[in-house]
């Protein structure tokens, strides 16, 4: 058991405790805020497997618009719903076996894949440190992924406009 | 010209009359009646020349054609003029052409039309205004004048062809033709129901007979092979035909001659088939005394004649009758004597000589069938010129009485009664003269009439050669005759006027008198050709005799001269006329029949005709009826067949019935229904799916989902 | 050293977490947040396969940022339209917003 397995483990039982919060919270502004911990521990997943600007992007971007956004949506649509009622829909007992099954058979594909449990190949410390750079290049160069960029950056604006236009108060 | 091409013109003439008076000329009635009366002139005169040209020797004129062929040989059809034909050919000729000319004034050419007449019916007159303002009343012409015509012609047409043809089969198609014509003339006036019926009556009575008569021609022609005169009446064939036939002991020519006899029974009114001849006074009176009198039943004396070599087969002069002769002896004489009884007690003018036409063929036919072969052919030739003349004659006095009718204006007085009339020698001088003459005739007035002489031949055939039952039935007959012949001219002419209309009769035009005076000359005069020759010592032949003779293959021999006979004719003859112009010089108007009286309960047989007619109805007339009606019609046609199909139409729709209901409906519809229904219910039921809320949405694909997973998953287990 | 099964594992189980999120609550914006978690799932699924198959070209990596944006959008679209029919129909409740039937 070494150091990365404990703080794993750790991690990954607040995790998964928060979403289970996230999920079961009667309130629903408390769902935001586990959503925030189920965030934060997903960046700190992402720096133990040496990826080092998903964290911290994972942090700005997620913890710091997303969850935000939602917050906001929450507190904008306050009105409606009373937080005392359940907040649980009427087939809650099919999805819950459901999901556990999912999970159950998922686990179970993936064990049958031989490379279930390779282990943590080495990364050569210039490799580490270059990896930001790396990652740069990869983003913007012809033979790498510039189109997808590109694309993402005209969906986010298309999201951006459509968002306005959808949510806007029209007169 | 060829005597054979005018012998064969002689019928032709009519014929072309009938179709261009039917074609062409129907609106005109003075084209029509010129041409109906131009072809009897011409046919005249055809058989005028036909008869001096026979007079001078030469006989038979004939000539035939092969018509149809019959595998090697051929059936030949032609014309023959051998004495009898000649002399029937005489006759017939003046006959057809005085009642030609008749009609033009009877039907009343040249007066104005009727103002409510109509076609089918008598004309009723009409009002005329005349230069004093005097309205009268006036006879009107016969609407359907031309149609009238044309029908004669073609009965001229039909005779024609009888008597000059030179087989059996153009002698029935003649016969006939004047069968149809007699149903067409009998119901000239179509309108009148009684017309109708008498036509009807007519034609199917002599159908009766004509179906007898075909069986024999059919039965000739079975035996011999062929139908003209020249083959039947040879030696060798007549020895042929005088094997027995096996039924009733006669010979095949007797079987043959009774066969043919019967359509000489129904078309000349002998008893038991005379029952039309007196309702047949329906037609127009020319009608009456063309077909009825001179010409169309005498065609049916004509044909025995004709035919009395083979229904005489086995006789010999002087021997025993065979069974057909003694048939015709008995049905003649009986028929001459019924029908005489009955005219006693007639008094419609008309019927009277009606009866006395049965009666006098009934003499024809008598005559025949005790052998008096001259003496049939004589009365026939004598007969048929007084009889026309009487019947023209009566016409005559009917249109006079008419003309009283409508002076008067009282429609409800009979014209044709008898005990209506009175007085008209004075009003209607030449009818007077005319039909008297006509009336002794017809009793046998001593020498100066020719019915006189044909009568007394008669009788003393009959006397002469021991047939003394037939002697005293036709010497009662005789009697019977004069009387009602008296009885007549002493009703219509004689005495005081018993009604206003017999005031203002008045006498008819010359196109009606003129044929009666030709035909009372041929009535006094013609009887003197057949003076027989015993009477003078031999100084003047009898002509008659000696030519008729030369038809039969063997000479007859005039019979001796028996005085005795002549002196019974004569006696009863006066003696009849004198009683009866004594018992009817009184009678006044109103005064019923002095012999109703008298006779009681037997006058009212004789007046009623002995109930045959009823009797007839009965037997025959209601069964037909019966069997049309009840039985084929309702029974059969209504019920069986109509039942049938009824219910084969009921047992369809039962059955389609059942199938709808049974099956297309359930079935079939039910199917197309479950389909529908069941496509609804299932969209019904499964609708429920589309709830639109996306979650379930999502958890209906993860159930599934999650499902081939686990099936995938479980089946990488297996080896 | 961790084995990769493990993050496969943790990931699952985050995924079908999230998954219970998104089927199980009636809130549209809950379901939101379940489908946020969802998709941090897969991201980390991603990440991990990059570090443990392929980690020399950062391609991985590279993907992973692209999932990122689409996620972004997605979101604040998502919720722009849960606006909008609140806006409209005074409800925020899935189970209210179901006129896609028939």
């Amino acid at each position: 058991m070494t150091i990365e397995k404990i703080i794993f483990l750790v991690i990954a039982a607040v995790t998964l405790g928060a979403a289970v919060m996230v999920v079961t919270a009667r309130k629903l502004i408390h769902s935001a805020l586990w959503l925030i911990l189920v965030l934060f521990g997903v960046a700190v997943v992402y720096g133990l497997l040496d990826a080092g600007f998903l964290a911290v992007a994972q942090v700005v971007i997620y913890i710091g618009a997303i969850a935000i956004l939602f917050i906001f949506a929450v507190m904008l649509t306050r009105r409606v719903m009373n937080d005392t009622d359940s907040q649980n829909n009427q087939y809650w007992w099919v999805a819950a076996p459901l999901s556990v099954l999912l999970f159950g058979g998922l686990t179970w594909m993936l064990s049958r894949w031989q490379g279930f449990s390779t282990e943590l190949p080495k990364l050569t410390p210039e490799a580490k440190s270059g990896m930001l750079k790396q990652l740069g290049q990869v983003l913007v160069s012809p033979d790498g992924y510039v189109l997808p960029f590109e694309l993402a950056s005209i969906l986010l604006v298309a999201a951006l406009i459509g968002a306005i236009w959808v949510a806007g108060d029209r007169k | 010209m060829a005597t054979n091409t005018i012998i064969w013109l002689l019928p032709l003439f009519p014929l072309l009359a009938f179709f261009v008076i039917v074609l062409f000329t129907n609106r005109s009635k003075a084209l029509s009646h010129t041409i109906a009366v131009g072809a009897a002139l011409l046919s005249w005169l055809g058989s005028m020349i036909i008869f001096v040209r026979a007079l001078q020797g030469d006989l038979p004129f004939e000539k035939a054609i092969d018509w149809m062929p019959l595998g090697e040989t051929h059936f030949f059809i032609g014309v023959r003029v051998d004495q009898l034909t000649a002399v029937t050919l005489f006759f017939v000729a003046w006959t057809v052409l005085m009642i030609f000319i008749y009609s033009v004034g009877y039907h009343n050419f040249g007066q104005p039309k009727g103002d409510h007449d109509h076609k089918g019916l008598p004309p009723h007159g009409t009002n005329v205004t005349d230069k004093h303002d005097h309205v009268h009343a006036v006879p009107s012409i016969e609407p359907m004048y031309s149609r009238f015509f044309a029908f004669i012609a073609l009965f001229a047409f039909g005779m024609y062809t009888l008597v000059v043809s030179d087989n059996l089969l153009t002698l029935f198609v003649g016969w006939e033709i004047m069968g149809l014509c007699s149903y067409l003339l009998i119901g000239f006036w179509f309108a009148k129901p009684s017309a109708r019926a008498a036509a009807i009556k007519a034609f199917l009575t002599t159908r009766v007979g004509d179906v007898f008569m075909l069986l024999g021609i059919a039965y000739l022609y079975s035996e011999t092979g062929s139908l003209s005169y020249n083959v039947i009446i040879s030696e060798h064939t007549l020895e042929k035909l005088a094997e027995p036939a096996g039924f009733l002991g006669m010979s095949i020519a007797g079987l043959i001659g009774l066969l043919l006899f019967i359509g000489t029974v129904g078309k000349s009114a002998q008893w038991p088939l005379h029952v039309w001849l007196p309702d047949a006074m329906e037609g127009p009176t020319p009608v009456s005394a063309m077909i009825h009198a001179a010409t169309m039943v005498s065609a049916g004396v004509y044909m025995v004649i004709r035919m009395f070599p083979l229904l005489s087969v086995g006789w010999q002069e002087g021997g025993a009758l065979t069974p057909t002769m003694t048939v015709m002896a008995f049905i003649g004489a009986g028929t001459a004597l019924f029908a005489a009884v009955i005219a006693v007690a007639q008094n419609d003018v008309k019927r009277v000589l009606a009866y006395s036409t049965i009666s006098q063929l009934g003499y024809m036919i008598a005559a025949l069938g005790i052998g008096a072969y001259v003496a049939a052919v004589f009365h026939l030739v004598m007969h048929a010129f007084f009889k026309a003349l009487l019947f023209l004659g009566s016409g005559s006095v009917i249109h006079g009485m008419e003309h009283g009718v409508l002076h008067t204006g009282d429609h409800s007085v009979d014209p044709q009664n008898m005990f209506n009339m009175g007085g008209l020698r004075k009003k209607m001088p030449v009818t007077f003269l005319t039909f008297t003459i006509g009336g002794l005739a017809l009793s046998g007035f001593p020498l100066v009439t020719a019915g006189f002489w044909s009568k007394d031949e008669i009788l003393a055939d009959a006397f002469g050669k021991g047939y003394w039952l037939a002697f005293i039935v036709l010497a009662l007959s005789a009697l019977l005759t004069a009387f009602y012949t008296a009885r007549q001219i002493t009703l219509t002419f004689l005495g005081e006027p018993r009604t206003k209309e017999a005031q203002h009769a008045q006498e008819t035009k010359w196109t009606m008198t003129l044929p009666l005076v030709v035909l009372a000359v041929f009535a006094v005069a013609a009887g003197w050709v057949g003076i027989p020759a015993g009477l003078t010592g031999g100084a003047i032949p009898n002509w008659f005799h000696e030519f008729v003779v030369g038809t039969l293959p063997e000479y007859l021999p005039a019979l001796e001269f028996n005085f005795l006979p002549m002196l019974l004719s004569m006696i009863i003859a006066l003696s009849g006329l004198t009683l009866g112009w004594w018992v009817y010089r009184e009678v006044k108007a109103g005064q019923p029949d002095p012999l109703a009286k008298l006779l009681g309960s037997f006058y009212t047989w004789m007046k009623n005709k002995f109930y045959f007619d009823e009797l007839y109805d009965r037997v025959f007339v209601r069964p037909a009826y019966w069997l049309a009606d009840t039985f084929t019609n309702k029974w059969m046609d209504r019920g069986v067949i109509d039942g049938f199909l009824h219910t084969v139409a009921r047992a369809a729709f039962s059955v389609g019935g059942i199938l709808r209901n049974y099956f297309d409906l359930p079935v079939v519809n039910g199917f197309g229904d479950a389909v529908g229904e069941g496509t609804k219910l299932f969209g019904k039921k499964f609708r429920a799916v589309q709830t639109g809320k996306v979650q379930q949405y999502m958890l209906s694909v993860l159930v599934f989902a999650v499902g081939i997973l686990f099936y995938y998953l479980l089946s990488l287990l297996q080896p | 050293m961790i084995p990769l099964s493990w993050y496969l594992i943790f990931s699952a189980a985050l995924f079908c977490i999230g998954l219970y999120g998104v089927l199980a609550r009636r809130n549209a914006i809950a379901i939101l947040l379940g489908i946020e978690v969802m998709l941090n799932a897969t991201i980390i699924n991603l990440v991990a396969f990059w570090r443990y198959r392929n980690p020399e070209p950062l391609y991985g990596q590279a993907f992973a940022v692209m999932v990122f944006a689409v996620a972004a959008a997605e979101v604040a679209v998502g919720l722009a339209l849960i606006i909008s029919i609140y806006r409209r129909r005074n409800t925020v409740v899935a189970d209210d917003i179901d006129v896609m039937k028939w």
